[in-house]
């Protein structure tokens, strides 16, 4: 911020200071509203209501001051005259202190210069002028009278905002950075010092990519997901946050018996998508089943069954779900993995089902997966696939569709114990009463 | 008689300036293989047409700043948790509340969905990460049913469940995360190595799904193993603390938002920042990010109360979002992508689409 105010001080591309008026007064050094707002759209490029938004902090932080109604910090794009706040060492302190302790920070001390150099300026010449009048006469003039009235009621409403207003100053809980932590030992240091040398040195080891592969699949995934956007592309039939509507999502719900096209599509962008789905993993289960039923070729080994039953309870990784009791025996693990894995069992750890799960995942990516998509079950299911119509705009626009409420997924294990307790609600207007609290 | 005896401040000297030689190294390394800029690969990309997102929903109720929020699984509940120690749970679709927890504690910074919706956990200046099962009995205290689970001896910034509701994932304001069991309320591995607190962190989306990133007010981010709880990339470009750090959807990069007013996009296979989302007229920090389902567009709430949305690819602002009256704070894209919610310092949360 501190930036922006020496920026518009600058006396050449800054903004033009003149003789405004109040009422009947003329107050020297000073620029209108219209003027601040112009100014920053002009130099930052941006909308006149972004421009009228960021001017609003600078007066709200202190940095203008409005010569009119000073108990009213806000930035009025007309005609209201304001002037450069000469406290502004003060406020700016008082900001860094809250946060830094008081310790500025390289770029910071920069600004802060500048802004002390800047901002003296103008006050040794007001300061000058209002000698000059008193040596002239014994009156103070009304303008500087007016001035340093505004000036006062203005710093004083930001440091201590009277009950009700909001404190522009207010930060969140303290935070420790490097600077301000307690002193450091010695040994504490070199620790620091050793495990970032051990860090860089393995950092320079590692395999890195050319930049333009890496960034080019962020291309190619922007666009293979472009379509599968809601707030790029809008959804079929349309968004429930938009038209009240929740087709959209009883369309795609977890098991629905014929999918929507682009979900079914989705499930060859990878394996991983597929496995996310619940009902592409039922589809690609369904189809190993098929494509072994009768053959004894891929035999899963009774002893990862076991394993599988032992670890449900973990679900840690979805492919365990794969591996339920009763599944299809189709998989096969080879020896050096199912030793490791045994052996882990004996002193079980928490990583003890990853090997064999790895192994499982990657021959199932680079076998079964890619074989499923050409099979005529994904491809039948891919034709009958659903494409939702766009929801007709209603007729009257303007009357807004009841929002129905849905079970709450707390309700659907609780159901399983206490059967019948809690009612989910069905289909009612619900506007402002609160059911649980 | 005596051994020379190094004085320990040449020792500090000498390893501080061998540090400081590999680290120009490494980034001799990285820039070898930088060959192209973003934008400019992006050339070719479309540019976005003209944006328009609206307030949809406005929840009303939180006495206090809000904090932070999640959504759950089914695509239209959500959690927040705010300055005055209330953690409420919403239909955000028909905007009424389900469930309220008063913590012992105020600024509850940290919430977050249990992946089976049954669940809440949520955390701050206790010190603590407590799991809250969620319960339809009207008769029913929710806070009877708390579960401690992480105890850090600094406030907690952030918390999530990891694929199950076995396991969450914690950062603190005393430097570090830690991975721990929910029923038990074991530690399972802790990850040391920011030098001051760390304020988010984001579990990777990979199919291996055993990495996160994190971000501090050391203004490093720093990606982990979980297994191992080393960590094995770092980056630190920000010029002031990172508040918020979210992984691309395909996992190959992450943003991050900072107190220095800019987003930055970080690549893990090119190992570098590749992207810096700023702006001269953007004078206030980021508090949260996220993105839109394609990756292509980055949502930025700032503490200048508005939401700005970044083209990914091309670096460009599409559109900057007004509506709160106070800091934006926290700020999530919906499972679906359909929405994102944002959550601010006025006391309510509002849902765009």
């Amino acid at each position: 911020m501190e930036r922006v105010i020496v920026s518009m001080q600058d006396p050449d591309m800054g903004i033009k200071m003149r003789n405004q008026r109040l009422l009947i007064t003329v107050i020297p050094h000073a620029m209108t509203g219209r003027d601040i707002v112009d100014w920053l759209i002009q130099k930052y490029s941006i909308t006149e209501e972004e421009a009228l938004h960021t001017g609003n902090f600078l007066v709200k932080y202190g940095y203008i001051y409005p010569l009119k109604e000073p108990r009213n910090l806000c930035l009025k794009q007309d005609e209201t005259p304001y002037r450069f706040q000469v406290y502004i060492h003060t406020i700016y302190l008082a900001r860094k202190n809250i946060r830094k302790q008081g310790e500025l920070i390289e770029y910071e001390k920069e600004c802060y210069n500048a802004l002390h150099k800047r901002i003296n300026h103008t006050w040794d010449f007001v300061v000058m002028q209002a000698r000059e009048q008193l040596r002239a006469s014994k009156q103070r003039r009304k303008s500087d009278r007016i001035v340093l009235e505004c000036q006062e009621q203005a710093f004083w409403l930001i440091n201590r905002p009277p009950p009700g207003v909001m404190d522009i100053l207010e930060e969140g809980p303290e935070r420790r950075n490097g600077a301000n932590t307690r002193v450091q030992l010695v040994s504490g240091i070199l620790e620091t010092c050793a495990v970032d040398i051990e860090h860089n040195r393995k950092s320079l080891g590692r395999n890195r990519i050319k930049s333009s592969i890496c960034l080019e699949s962020f291309v190619k995934y922007c666009e293979q997901y472009q379509d599968h956007d809601p707030i790029m592309q809008g959804c079929l039939p349309s968004n429930p946050w938009i038209t009240d509507d929740i087709m959209y999502w009883n369309m795609n719900a977890e098991m629905v018996p014929m999918p929507t096209k682009l979900r079914v599509e989705r499930w060859t962008f990878s394996f991983m998508e597929l496995l996310n789905d619940p009902l592409g993993k039922k589809e690609l289960l369904t189809y190993l089943e098929k494509e072994f039923s009768g053959t004894h070729t891929l035999h899963i080994n009774t002893h990862i069954q076991w394993l599988a039953k032992v670890f449900i309870p973990l679900k840690r990784f979805h492919i365990l779900q794969f591996l339920a009791p009763g599944a299809s025996r189709w998989v096969n693990i080879d020896s050096k993995t199912m030793e490791k894995t045994l052996q882990g069992i004996k002193h079980p750890h928490r990583f003890v089902m990853d090997d064999a799960q790895m192994h499982i995942y990657f021959l199932m990516k680079k076998d079964s997966y890619p074989r499923y998509l050409k099979s005529e079950l994904y491809k039948n299911l891919l034709a009958r696939a659903v494409v939702p119509q766009e929801t007709k705009k209603s007729v009257f626009p303007f009357m807004r569709r009841q929002r129905h409420s849905s079970p709450s997924p707390a309700l659907v294990t609780q159901t399983a114990e206490d059967n019948g307790k809690a009612q989910p609600n069905t289909g009612k207007t619900n506007t402002g009463t609160a059911a649980q609290i | 008689m005596a051994a020379q005896e190094v004085q320990p401040s040449e020792t500090i000297a000498k390893l501080k300036s061998e540090s400081e030689a590999l680290k120009t190294k490494l980034e001799e390394e990285r820039a070898k293989l930088h060959d192209v800029e973003l934008h400019q690969v992006a050339e070719k990309v479309e540019p976005l047409g003209q944006f328009v997102m609206k307030t949809r929903r406005t929840l009303k109720g939180h006495g206090n700043k809000v904090l932070c929020m999640d959504w759950c699984k089914d695509k239209r509940r959500i959690v927040s948790s705010s300055q005055d120690g209330k953690v409420i749970v919403w239909d955000a679709f028909t905007t009424n509340k389900e469930h309220a927890v008063t913590m012992p504690c105020t600024w509850v910074m940290a919430c977050a969905y249990a992946p089976s919706g049954c669940a809440v956990a949520c955390g701050g200046l206790d010190n603590k990460c407590s799991v809250y099962p969620l319960s339809l009995d009207k008769n029913e205290n929710l806070a009877a049913k708390k579960k401690s689970v992480a105890m850090h001896t600094n406030y907690l910034s952030a918390c999530s469940f990891t694929n199950s509701d076995m396991q969450i994932l914690t950062s603190s304001g005393d430097g570090t995360c830690a991975l721990w069991d929910v029923e038990s309320g074991q530690l399972l591995q802790s990850f040391h190595g920011h030098a001051a607190d760390v304020l988010c962190l984001d579990l990777a989306p990979s199919e291996t799904g055993n990495t996160f990133v994190s971000g501090g007010c050391d203004k490093k981010a720093n990606v982990w193993d979980m297994r191992s709880g080393q960590c094995i990339q770092s980056f630190e470009t920000h010029e002031s603390d990172i508040n918020s750090v979210r992984y691309y959807p395909s996992g190959d990069a992450f943003a991050s938002g900072s107190d220095d007013a800019t987003c930055r996009l970080y690549d893990l296979r090119a190992d570098r920042e590749v992207a810096i989302y700023s702006k001269e007229s953007i004078i206030f920090g980021a508090s949260s990010v996220d993105f839109s389902i394609s990756g292509r567009l980055l949502f930025g709430g700032y503490n200048d109360y508005t939401i700005n949305v970044w083209d990914v690819l091309k670096g460009t602002r599409v559109s900057i979002l007004f509506g709160h009256e106070n800091r934006v704070s926290t700020l999530r894209v919906s499972p679906d992508g359909t929405a994102f919610c944002s959550g601010s310092w006025d006391h309510t949360l509002r849902v765009w689409a």
